[in-house]
C-alpha cells in the first residue's frame, strides 16, 4: 500500500506542471484511482508506464504534451518492448568466489612432491592463514547458429588474470561430430575438464599436480565423435601448439603433439551410471626448465629436452538410490615415459646427458552424499617417481640415478566433509597427511594440513559435466 | 594410432548403414512427456525418457547414457522455462547433434504452448530456487497436458511429414478421450474445491489450480530451502490456528517434515505420484490423474 501512495504522489507531482493542457486527464486518473483497488498490481504498472508518458511529454513543447495526453486510452507498451535489444544478446555471465583458511603443521615454502620435477606453481597447499582463491569468471552464449564461444577468466590473489579457457565450439555439425578450438581443458582422463569450483576435494589429486601442474589446457584443436550406439562411447583427437607442462611451445611451425581419448559409459540399473576411459598423450619439451632434487639435495638437471609420452586410464562410478543421497567412485592411474638430454650445469659448466625414467601414479576417491545438503569424502594418493636411468654419453650405457636409501614414495591421504545449502554455496573442510615430500631418506616426517573452504556461485545457473 | 582411426572408420560406416525410415527416436526429459509422446506417437515413436518419478528433475546428472540418447534424437522434448537447465544443456553440447540443439524443430519446450503460473517479477536468489521464467511444473493440470498436446502433435508432423495423417488422427483420438476425462476427474474432485491444503514445494500449484485447491502454507520455507525446526514450528502455530485439511507430498519428496507435521497438528498427508510411474496406478497420463484424485479424495474422507 506504501507503494500505491508514492506513485499517487509521485503523479501528482510530475503532472502539476502539465496540468493546464492537461487537465480532462488528472480528473480521469483520479478515477483511475478508485479503480486500483481491485486490480492493484496491473494498475500499477500500467500508471508508472502512463508517468513516464508525462514526464517525457512534460519535457517537450505543449502541444506534443497534449498530443501525447490525447493518446492516452490507448495501453501503455509492454515493459520488454522499452528495454533496449543491445543487452538483449549479453552472454550468460557466472562468477565464482572462492577462498580458504590453511594450517599446515610443516612450512608450506618446502612443499614438494619426492622425485617429480616441479610442473607449474598452482601446486601443493597453498600458503597459511586466510587464502583468497581463483575468482573464476565464465562468459558464453551461441555465436551464430554454427558456433558457440566460452571464456572462463580466472582472477588470482595476486591480481592477475589467467585465461582459464577460451574456446569456440560447433553446433551445427551432426552424426556425433564437434570441433573445439582455442584454449581448453584437454578430454584427457576424467578430472582433468573438471573446474576447480565442481572439484569434490579442496586440490587435485597429487598425480595430476606432478604430472600437468593441476590441469592440462590445450592450446588447440579438439575433434570429438560420438557413436551411434545407445551405449555411451566417445572418441576424441587434439592437437596444440604443446605449451602446457609436459610440453614446451617449439620454435618450427606446426604442431606439437597429440591428445588421444576413448570414454564409454552407461547405467546400471536405475541407480547406477558409470563411465571408463583411457587416453594418451605426446608431446616434445625443448629445454623445459626443471630440477630433481638428488642425493645431496642438490638440482639434478636443469633442464630437459625430449619426448613425454603419458597415457591414463580412469573411472568413474555413481549410486543414487534417491534424490538425496548419491555414492561416487572415482580412480585414475596414470604413465609417463621421458626420454631425451638434461643440461646440468653443476658451476656455469653445462654438461649434456642423456636422460630417460618412467613415472607413474594414481589414486583413488569416494564421496557420500548422506543427507540433501550434507557429503563426506576420502581419497588416497600415491606416486612412483620411477628410476631415472642417465648416461654421460650417448655410447655409454645408461646409468642407474639412485639416491642413497630408500627410493621416494610420496603419498596422501585426505578427508573431506562439506554442506552444501543451496546449489550456488559450498562450504568444506579437508585434512590431508600429506607426505608429498617423502624422498624415502632425509624428509620422511609428514604434514598434516587442514584447509576450510568456502565455493560459491552467482550468475547464470551453470550446467555441469558428468 | 593405426588401429584408433581403423576403429573409427568402422563405427563411421557403421552408422551410415543404419536402416532408415524407422520410429522416430524421442528423448524426454520426464516421465509425463515420455508418455504423451506415446499417446501421440504410438508406434511410430521410440521413446527413451531420461528421468524417473522418483527423481528430483531440477537435479540430474548429464549421465553418459543420456548423452547417448541425445546423439542419436530426432527430437527431444523438454519442459523447458529452465526446469532441466542444470543437465539438459551439457546433453545437447556434448551430443554431436544439430538436429535436437534449442531453436531446431528437433528440439520441443512443453512450456512453449503454454501461459506459466508465478511468473516472478523480481528476481533474486534470496528467494530460494526461483525460475525466472514462472513455474515450470506444469503437468499436473490436465489442461496443459492437453494444450501441449497440441503442439506436440504439429511437431511430430512437421518433422516426420511422412506420417503427418497418422499423428493427426492419434492426436484428435487422445484430445477426445482426454476432454472426457477431465470432466471425469473435475466432476469427481468437485468436493475438493476451496479445501485449505499445505503444499510440499512449488511443484504442486499446477494442481491446486485446476482443482481449486486453496494452499495455505508450504512446507519449503522458500523453494528448494528446506525447512528448519524453527520453521516447522511456526507452522504448527499457524495450521493450529487455521487448520488444512491435507498436506500434499510427491512421491519423490523426503516425507519426513510432511509426516512430523502432519502428526502434530493431525491433518493427514498424501503422498502422491506427481509423474507417470510415481505410484503403482499412475502406469499412463490417465492412471495419473485417477490416482492423484482418487488419493485427494480418499485422504479427504
Amino acid at each position: 500500500m506504501r507503494n500505491l501512495r508514492f506513485v499517487v504522489a509521485s503523479m501528482t507531482l510530475v503532472t502539476l506542471p502539465a496540468l493546464a493542457p492537461a487537465a480532462d486527464d488528472v480528473a480521469a486518473l483520479r478515477a483511475e484511482m478508485q479503480a486500483l483497488k481491485s486490480d492493484y498490481n496491473a494498475r500499477v504498472q500500467a500508471l508508472e508506464a502512463r508517468i513516464q508518458q508525462l514526464e517525457s511529454a512534460n519535457a517537450a513543447p505543449a502541444d506534443a504534451a497534449t498530443a501525447v495526453a490525447a493518446t492516452r486510452p490507448e495501453p501503455p507498451p509492454p515493459a520488454a518492448a522499452a528495454t533496449s535489444s543491445a543487452s538483449a544478446f549479453n552472454p550468460a555471465i557466472s562468477l565464482i568466489l572462492g577462498g580458504s583458511y590453511t594450517t599446515t603443521s610443516r612450512d608450506p615454502a618446502d612443499w614438494r612432491i619426492a622425485g617429480f620435477v616441479p610442473a607449474g606453481e598452482e601446486i601443493g597447499p597453498g600458503e597459511r592463514s586466510f587464502n583468497l582463491g581463483e575468482s573464476e569468471l565464465t562468459f558464453s552464449a551461441s555465436i551464430d547458429p554454427y558456433f558457440s564461444g566460452t571464456l572462463t577468466a580466472a582472477i588470482t590473489a595476486d591480481n592477475e588474470i589467467e585465461v582459464e579457457e577460451a574456446f569456440f565450439r560447433t553446433t551445427a555439425l551432426r552424426d556425433g561430430l564437434s570441433v573445439k578450438g582455442g584454449r581448453f581443458l584437454s578430454g584427457f582422463g576424467y578430472l582433468n575438464e573438471v573446474h576447480a569450483h565442481a572439484w569434490d576435494f579442496v586440490d587435485q589429486p597429487l598425480v595430476y599436480q606432478a604430472m600437468f601442474g593441476g590441469q592440462y589446457r590445450q592450446n588447440g584443436v579438439q575433434v570429438k565423435w560420438l557413436a551411434p550406439t545407445d551405449l555411451f562411447l566417445e572418441f576424441g583427437a587434439e592437437t596444440g601448439n604443446g605449451d602446457n607442462f609436459p610440453g614446451t611451445r617449439l620454435e618450427d611451425n606446426g604442431f606439437n603433439g597429440a591428445t588421444l581419448f576413448a570414454h564409454v559409459g552407461g547405467d546400471i540399473g536405475d541407480y547406477t551410471s558409470w563411465r571408463a576411459g583411457a587416453s594418451w598423450l605426446t608431446s616434445r619439451a625443448e629445454e623445459r626448465p626443471g630440477g630433481i632434487p638428488g642425493a645431496d639435495g642438490a638440482s639434478a638437471f636443469d633442464s630437459f629436452t625430449g619426448d613425454s609420452d603419458t597415457w591414463v586410464v580412469d573411472g568413474v562410478l555413481k549410486w543414487e538410490p534417491s534424490p538425496r543421497r548419491q555414492l561416487k567412485l572415482q580412480g585414475e592411474y596414470m604413465h609417463r615415459k621421458e626420454d631425451g638430454t638434461f643440461v646440468f650445469d653443476p658451476a656455469g659448466l653445462a654438461a649434456l646427458a642423456n636422460y630417460g625414467n618412467t613415472q607413474s601414479g594414481w589414486y583413488l576417491q569416494g564421496v557420500y552424499q548422506f543427507a540433501a545438503r550434507w557429503r563426506v569424502g576420502a581419497r588416497y594418493d600415491s606416486l612412483d617417481s620411477g628410476s631415472p636411468l642417465y648416461s654421460p654419453a650417448a655410447s655409454d650405457p645408461p646409468i642407474e640415478f639412485a639416491p642413497p636409501g630408500a627410493a621416494p614414495s610420496p603419498d596422501r591421504l585426505s578427508l573431506m566433509f562439506d554442506w552444501n545449502p543451496s546449489e550456488f554455496s559450498r562450504l568444506r573442510a579437508q585434512f590431508d597427511w600429506d607426505d608429498a615430500r617423502d624422498d624415502g631418506h632425509s624428509l620422511t616426517d609428514g604434514d598434516h594440513v587442514l584447509r576450510l573452504q568456502y565455493l560459491y556461485g552467482i550468475g547464470a545457473h551453470g550446467a555441469h559435466k558428468y | 594410432m593405426k588401429t584408433f582411426i581403423k576403429l573409427m572408420a568402422a563405427l563411421f560406416v557403421g552408422a551410415a548403414s543404419l536402416p532408415a525410415g524407422a520410429a522416430l527416436k524421442v528423448l524426454a526429459t520426464t516421465p509425463d512427456w515420455g508418455a504423451l509422446t506415446t499417446e501421440l506417437g504410438g508406434d511410430k515413436v521410440n521413446v527413451y525418457v531420461a528421468t524417473t518419478a522418483l527423481q528430483d528433475v531440477h537435479r540430474v546428472e548429464a549421465k553418459p547414457s543420456l548423452v547417448a540418447r541425445a546423439r542419436n534424437a530426432d527430437l527431444v522434448v523438454a519442459t523447458g522455462a529452465e526446469l532441466e537447465v542444470g543437465w539438459l544443456p551439457v546433453l545437447l553440447q556434448e551430443s554431436g547433434n544439430s538436429r535436437v540443439q534449442s531453436g531446431q524443430p528437433g528440439y520441443f519446450e512443453a512450456v512453449s504452448a503454454l501461459k506459466l503460473l508465478e511468473v516472478p517479477s523480481k528476481l533474486d536468489r534470496a528467494m530460494g530456487d526461483i525460475h525466472p521464467l514462472g513455474n515450470p511444473h506444469v503437468q499436473l493440470d490436465p489442461r496443459n497436458i492437453q494444450a501441449v498436446a497440441h503442439a506436440l502433435t504439429a511437431r511430430l508432423s512437421q518433422i516426420d511429414p511422412a506420417q503427418a495423417a497418422y499423428y493427426a488422427a492419434r492426436g484428435k483420438d487422445f484430445d477426445a478421450r482426454w476432454d472426457q476425462a477431465i470432466k471425469g476427474w473435475e466432476a469427481k474432485a468437485a468436493p475438493l474445491k476451496g479445501k485449505p491444503v499445505v503444499i510440499m514445494h512449488r511443484d504442486q500449484v499446477y494442481l491446486c489450480h485446476w482443482l481449486g485447491l486453496t494452499e495455505v502454507a508450504s512446507i519449503e520455507p522458500k523453494p528448494g530451502v528446506p525447512p528448519t525446526a524453527a520453521y516447522l514450528g511456526s507452522l504448527v502455530g499457524k495450521l493450529t490456528a487455521t487448520p488444512a485439511k491435507l498436506i500434499l507430498l510427491n512421491a519423490y519428496n523426503d516425507p519426513k517434515a510432511a509426516n512430523w507435521l502432519s502428526g502434530r497438528v493431525h491433518t493427514p498427508d498424501v503422498v502422491l505420484p506427481f509423474s507417470v510411474g510415481g505410484s503403482d496406478g499412475a502406469k499412463d497420463l490417465f492412471g495419473l490423474f485417477d490416482d492423484t484424485v482418487n488419493k485427494l479424495l480418499a485422504a479427504l474422507k
